[in-house]
């Protein structure tokens, strides 16, 4: 289904529903569940082009574009990681790549968990935001 | 002298976190920190003494050189070494192997030879010996650790054929934290007339080596996980060996001379491995760290953190949602290192948890994956304390992984 809102309007949710936490702890609980309510990831497509493969956490990408858009599925062994995937997806899933890329991704920053996209953590998470603007530059004619 | 007067020393561990919690520094095994005294030595040897060493006949380089070589009777003192002319300094423990690798695979090692290499080493002593396979045709074997991390070294007789080189092993792995029989595993090379070297890059922080003693062929170690500064390391090397190998890199100090018609000829040891410019300031501070290492030898410390390490040992094994890596049995000693996986929760969860709450873990593959794959997990979370670290810090780690845990259950 096609969003209804714009990427900046449904980060700004997102920023609202963060600004509520104001201890680590709540922000990672709120996190977890994220994760745990994800949309199930199809098994099938736990592929070895489909996985960004870290030192820490595994993710799995799927991206397929269909009328101008892009569909991202995504999984992580990693609940926390998991969590930011579900957010990332609430953000990018169904968007056109033209709004993809125009987008900053900085909305992970403002909601103070920009030292789990840090390269130095070697996780999926980095390199899948990479995907995903890959992903958008490829299909954007 | 105990262990306040003992965290005075090391300025960082005043330090706050940016959330205001106090630094419970975990993560020695991947480096240590490094006290004042070691510091000030660089801070020295830089503002007071900046000279290129070997080569002027000035004050300055004089003096930077009777540094220089200070370190490396330290370090010979140290690891009970017969002559400094065995003392090799490089980069650390992964430029040390490679050296290795490279000259005596050069003098040694040819095609259809073996080296044998522990299931629990780090990379950096298992990918030097496969990129010296390639080059030279030879192969990597790999000795088996049991179910609870123990080198099996009743195997090691009939892994050793009359093509074995060399025997390539951890002193302590960096992931087991068990001290491996390295005096056995010489003798059972030896007599098979195979070469050894020892990865001591965590046995020198833990235990009192005495080269001469253990009878090995190679000794290698890093100075920072040692309480020097970064790029400081060590090869040791029997010297009729290291007379016989040929030099890893050129250039530098590293001739006696040169000469575009008739070649060159190389320095006596251990000029002849230490090629270009070397760690100046660095080097030097391995003294200080090897007088923090003899400090903390002291009786109050050793018993303290055996009891940390009881303590930590027991509280990880006696919660059955958690499954430790290197689990001591016989005369197989346990250092304070300890990785672990807890069911249902994945290690970076974990890690990220632990570090919210001021502690710093080391979590993932730990550079050794065949160690990650021998146990069936994608990677684990190891704490390694020092002895600057406090049956307080020990507590509060166990507290805090226990809420993790929950956290994430």
């Amino acid at each position: 289904m096609e969003p209804t809102k714009t990427i900046q309007e449904v980060e700004a949710d997102i920023i609202e529903n963060f600004s509520m936490f104001d201890q680590w702890l709540d922000k990672y609980e709120y996190l977890i569940e994220l994760g745990k309510n994800l949309d199930a990831f199809p098994e099938e497509a736990k592929t070895e082009e489909n996985l960004i493969k870290g030192c820490q956490s595994r993710v799995w990408l799927d991206a397929k574009a269909s009328d101008g858009r892009i569909w991202f599925k995504a999984d992580s062994d990693a609940i926390i990681t998991k969590g930011i995937i579900s957010l990332l997806i609430s953000v990018y899933n169904g968007r056109t790549p033209a709004e993809i890329l125009a987008s900053d991704f900085s909305f992970i920053e403002k909601i103070g968990l920009r030292e789990n996209l840090s390269p130095t953590r070697a996780n999926g998470l980095v390199s899948m935001i990479e995907t995903i603007r890959k992903r958008a530059a490829e299909n954007n004619n | 002298m105990n262990v306040a007067e003992i965290r005075n020393q090391f300025p960082i561990l005043a330090e706050k976190l940016p959330g205001g919690q106090d630094l419970v520094y975990l993560d020695n095994a991947a480096t240590s920190q490094r006290p004042k005294r070691v510091l000030d030595k660089y801070l020295q040897l830089s503002l007071k003494t900046n000279a290129n060493i070997h080569r002027a006949v000035h004050y300055l380089a004089a003096e930077a050189t009777d540094q220089y070589e200070s370190a490396r009777e330290a370090v010979r003192e140290f690891i009970g070494a017969a002559s400094t002319k065995e003392i090799i300094f490089t980069s650390g423990t992964t430029a040390s192997i490679n050296t290795v690798a490279y000259s005596y695979g050069k003098a040694f090692v040819g095609r259809g030879d073996n080296i044998i290499v522990s299931q629990a080493e780090h990379h950096s002593n298992i990918v030097p010996w496969q990129l010296l396979a390639e080059r030279t045709g030879a192969e990597v074997r790999a000795l088996p650790v049991d179910d609870d991390g123990q080198l099996r070294i009743d195997l090691l007789p009939r892994l050793i054929d009359k093509n074995t080189r060399l025997v390539a092993v951890c002193h302590i792995s960096n992931v087991l934290g068990l001290v491996n029989p390295v005096k056995e595993i010489t003798r059972i090379a030896h007599e098979r007339g195979v070469h050894v070297l020892i990865d001591g890059a965590q046995g020198i922080v833990h235990e009192a080596v005495a080269v001469k003693d253990i009878d090995c062929d190679f000794y290698v170690f890093s100075g920072h996980k040692m309480y020097a500064v970064p790029f400081t390391g060590v090869l040791y090397g029997k010297q009729d060996l290291l007379e016989e190998m040929p030099p890893f890199l050129g250039g530098g100090e590293m001739i006696a001379s040169v000469s575009l018609e008739d070649g060159t000829t190389f320095a006596p040891l251990p000029g002849k491995f230490e090629a270009g410019t070397q760690n100046l300031a660095g080097t030097p501070t391995l003294i200080e760290a090897i007088n923090t290492c003899k400090q903390f030898r002291d009786k109050e410390i050793v018993d303290y953190q055996q009891r940390l390490t009881d303590y930590v040992l027991n509280a990880l094994q006696a919660d059955d949602r958690i499954t430790l890596y290197g689990v001591p049995r016989g005369n197989v000693a346990k250092v304070p290192l300890f990785s672990f996986s807890v069911k249902g929760a994945h290690h970076e969860d974990l890690a990220l948890i632990l570090d919210k709450m001021g502690i710093a873990v080391r979590s993932g593959q730990m550079c050794a994956e065949p160690i990650m794959d021998r146990f069936g997990v994608t990677g684990m979370v190891r704490a390694s304390f020092a002895p600057y670290n406090t049956l307080e810090e020990a507590e509060y780690f166990i507290k805090c992984l226990d809420r993790a845990i929950k956290m994430l259950s």
